[in-house]
């Protein structure tokens, strides 16, 4: 009962979704089942904002090192929601000015905009504007020709990087358009190199994940692969 | 009192002044508002909303400083600067900073959730009388309740019940759910996508001739590259055969061919990455410092 | 030994840190502004919005984060513009739930510099919902089931540009802006590539271009990789619709770009430094 009615269930709904592209009439049962999926994916961020709840108050409950960095997350978690959920500063709608709950959750000037706008904004982007510093770092220390392969790869981004500027196609640009050489022009080394050279290797990285996200999905459709389903 | 503590002490008043130079003299960080009124005829009642208008307007009838804002922009620059002080160490503004955001970014995906899809899709399909009458007013009145909505409904529930003590196998159902609608969708794209279109899309004439019948040599080598680079590179992924001999050959061709595809991704990742910061850089000096004017 | 190469092979990252900060910052200040080439690709987006009939219903996703705004706001912008000077009829949705924040400000964007662009007429936001790529699935042919209400609750029966749009087939063109997935990847496998009647362009990240190039041009029209090509896209746009360059910050991707341009070099001389620095201190007990 625990492991083979969820083990039926994942066969039938994975089996009506790929026989659905082949015979149209069941394609109103796709849309049902992918509608409630929609719906059901909602329920993952309740389960993740649960999921950090409990982690975080375990971390306090146990007095673990940083806890203190947890009483922070909670309260900014909590904050955040209450002010989301509660539409605290949301003006009406302007058609409905007697609803007062009709207002758009984010709408310019409530709190839960503020909070957007003013605190997961500026931690978001700079979190990943950091990388730019290490990419900087890694490489002066790890970006080093040793062999052809390297070479190849270095050389490669070296043209790129100078293709992605806006003097890098003018140091060719004296070779006539037209020309026989014109192959050799900044700009054209960029599209051969992006267009033709990493277009056929990502293609084949592309045709072998393909295969494997399909032998992944038919294992999981028929049963051989039940991880998912956890221990017990 | 240790020499590094009195550099900091140092760099924070000069950084301090300047501020303070910046504040005076530009504004920094200022926030100006214009209202607009909003009025219900029939019952009379109005709500006063209020939008950002550029700092050239800040004189304009109506215009008002908005401290809130202001606030916001001294407190987003704040976290930005709090973030970068991790590139001189690990320390105490950081952890604060990296704490608020995992906390704020869990809460802003649950509310999101929350009102676009658990009030907008449920609730608004479950009880429509409900919903008309507190948060979507202008659904129609003669909407019934769609009841099949019950069932992702339940499974929902069952998929939380993973977070109880006990019987937390009954989440494998909608779990089971979940992970076959991922695999039945993925099965087919990528098959469809990223499989036979990727072949057919290999499949190229050799030799290829202008409209008017000449010899297009550039078009010939374009496409026998694509064809027998793909080829080489997919030898380089094939390990049913050993790579010796006449395979190991094109596997080593592949190999080079899949450093040339590294090496543009790297180029590219560089990009964008350098990118991201730029986007930061311009709001700390245009937004919050006001360098070169605002907008 | 204790030469100028092994000092450097030392040499603490907060020297290459500092100088990031400011091979990025002094261009900013300077508001200096270079000329960008236009390359095929941006001219195969560009031309794919513009050839439209004025008025065009047009599908933009914003699939895309705070994280990615640095890169990917300037070409979102552009696509906006681009869409409101050709009286396109704009269809904004995300999903991704930050996608959101990423609408309101395309929208405050339309009713700063297009005043006459109306609600419900002229565009509308139909805003987030949760499920994946399932939603794509989903809306390729019935986009009410899902999408009954817009951003504000409104039922799209009582919206006008939304009568008679059973699916996204009916639309002749989707510009996406995504920074990850699901994003334009799952654009191209689940609506583009198996309906014929449905055409693409987009804009991404750099990160996420390299793995796309094999969709274009039988899947995919063509797409934006990063800043450089945004501001490609710009300078196409300023020289058909010249009064859009007047507007402040219309230009944001050829202001990023000038400090694109010294980073960029800045990197190509770290890395030829450290190759250096490796050749001269290899097998001499430097770090290599």
């Amino acid at each position: 009962m625990k492991r083979l009615v969820p083990i039926v269930i994942a066969s039938i709904v994975g089996f009506v979704l790929i026989l659905a592209k082949f015979i149209p009439p069941i394609q109103s049962w796709e849309e049902n089942v992918v509608l409630w999926f929609d719906i059901l994916a909602v329920f993952a961020f309740v389960l993740g904002g649960g999921n950090l709840i409990l982690n975080h108050l375990k971390k306090i409950s146990d007095r673990q090192a940083g806890w203190g960095f947890s009483v922070i997350t909670l309260v900014a978690f909590l904050g955040t929601l209450t002010v989301g959920l509660l539409k605290i500063g949301v003006p009406p709608n302007e058609k409905y000015l007697d609803y007062v709950w009709s207002g758009d959750y984010q709408a310019e000037g409530s709190a839960f905009w503020w909070v957007f706008s003013y605190v997961y904004v500026p931690l978001a982007s700079t979190m990943f504007a950091t990388l730019a510093f290490y990419i900087s770092s890694a490489a002066f220390r790890a970006f080093r020709a040793n062999n052809i392969e390297a070479s190849l790869l270095l050389m490669t981004a070296l043209l790129v990087l100078v293709a992605q500027t806006s003097s890098g196609p003018m140091l060719t640009d004296f070779i006539p358009d037209d020309s026989s050489y014109a192959i050799f022009k900044v700009e054209n080394i960029k599209g051969m190199l992006v267009n033709l050279f990493n277009t056929l290797g990502t293609r084949a990285i592309m045709i072998g994940i393909a295969l494997g996200v399909v032998s992944t999905s038919l294992k999981v459709l028929l049963g051989v692969d039940q991880s998912y389903l956890g221990g017990d | 009192m240790k020499q590094s503590t009195m550099v900091w002490i140092i760099l924070t008043v000069i950084a301090g002044a300047y501020l303070t130079t910046r504040v005076v003299q530009y504004h920094a960080g200022a926030v100006y508002v214009a209202p607009k009124v909003m009025t219900d005829e029939e019952s009379g009642r109005s709500v006063t909303t209020w939008s950002q208008v550029p700092d050239l307007e800040k004189d304009s009838p109506g215009v008002e400083f908005s401290f809130v804002r202001t606030l916001g922009i001294w407190v987003s620059a704040f976290f930005t600067l709090a973030v970068f002080s991790f590139l001189v160490g690990d320390n105490v503004i950081y952890k604060i900073a990296e704490s608020i955001f995992v906390g704020a970014s869990a809460a802003y995906a649950m509310v999101v959730g929350f009102w676009a899809a658990f009030m907008g899709i449920f609730v608004g399909r479950l009880a429509p009388q409900f919903s008309r009458n507190t948060f979507m007013p202008s659904l129609e009145p003669d909407v019934s309740p769609n009841w099949l909505m019950l069932l992702p409904l339940a499974m929902g529930i069952m998929f939380l019940w993973r977070l109880m003590p006990a019987g937390g196998w009954i989440s494998r159902w909608p779990l089971a759910f979940f992970i076959a609608v991922f695999a039945g969708l993925r099965l087919v794209s990528h098959f469809e996508a990223d499989f036979v279109v990727q072949i057919r899309s290999t499949l190229l004439p050799l030799i290829v001739f202008a409209a008017d019948g000449s010899f297009n040599l550039k078009a010939s080598l374009w496409n026998s590259t694509m064809v027998f680079g793909t080829l080489a590179c997919l030898t380089y992924f094939f390990f049913s055969v050993e790579h010796t001999g006449v395979a190991g050959h094109i596997s080593r061709v592949g190999i080079y061919l899949l450093m040339i595809t590294f090496g543009v991704g790297f180029a590219l990742t560089v990009m964008s990455r350098y990118s991201l910061l730029i986007g930061r850089m311009n709001f700390l000096l245009k937004e919050w410092l006001h360098f070169g004017g605002t907008v | 030994m204790n030469t100028i190469w092994h000092k450097l092979a030392d040499l603490d990252r907060r020297w290459l840190f500092a100088l990031t900060f400011l091979a990025i910052g002094i261009p900013l200040l300077t508001g200096v502004v270079l000329p960008q080439k236009v390359s095929p690709m941006v001219v195969n987006v560009f031309d794919a919005i513009d050839t439209l009939p004025e008025g065009s219903s047009i599908l933009m996703p914003l699939d895309f984060d705070p994280s990615a705004e640095g890169e990917l706001q300037p070409m979102a912008n552009a696509f906006v513009r681009h869409c409101a000077e050709k009286k396109h009829k704009i269809y904004f949705m995300t999903i991704w739930p930050q996608g959101v924040g990423m609408i309101q400000r395309q929208i405050a964007l339309l009713k700063k510099e297009y005043p006459d662009y109306q609600y419900g007429k002229d565009y509308v936001n139909l805003g987030y919902r949760p499920g994946y790529e399932g939603v794509i699935k989903l809306i390729t042919s019935d986009l009410p089931k899902l999408y009954d209400s817009d951003q504000q609750g409104t039922p799209v029966s009582q919206i006008p540009m939304m009568q008679g749009i059973d699916n996204i087939q009916q639309l002749p063109l989707i510009v996406n802006v995504s920074s990850g997935d699901p994003g334009l990847k799952q654009w191209v496998q689940y609506a583009a590539t198996p309906y014929d009647s449905i055409e693409i362009v987009g804009g991404t990240t750099g990160v996420q271009a390299s793995t796309l190039y094999p969709y274009i041009p039988n899947q995919m029209i063509g797409m934006l990789a990063g800043i450089k090509p945004a501001a490609e896209y710009e300078k196409v746009m300023f020289e058909k619709y010249p009064e859009i360059e007047e507007r402040p910050e219309s230009n944001l991707a050829h202001i990023f770009m000038t400090s694109q341009e010294v980073a960029h070099f800045m990197l190509i001389a770290i890395i030829i430094l450290g190759n250096l620095v490796m050749w001269k201190t290899s097998g001499q007990g430097g770090r290599s």
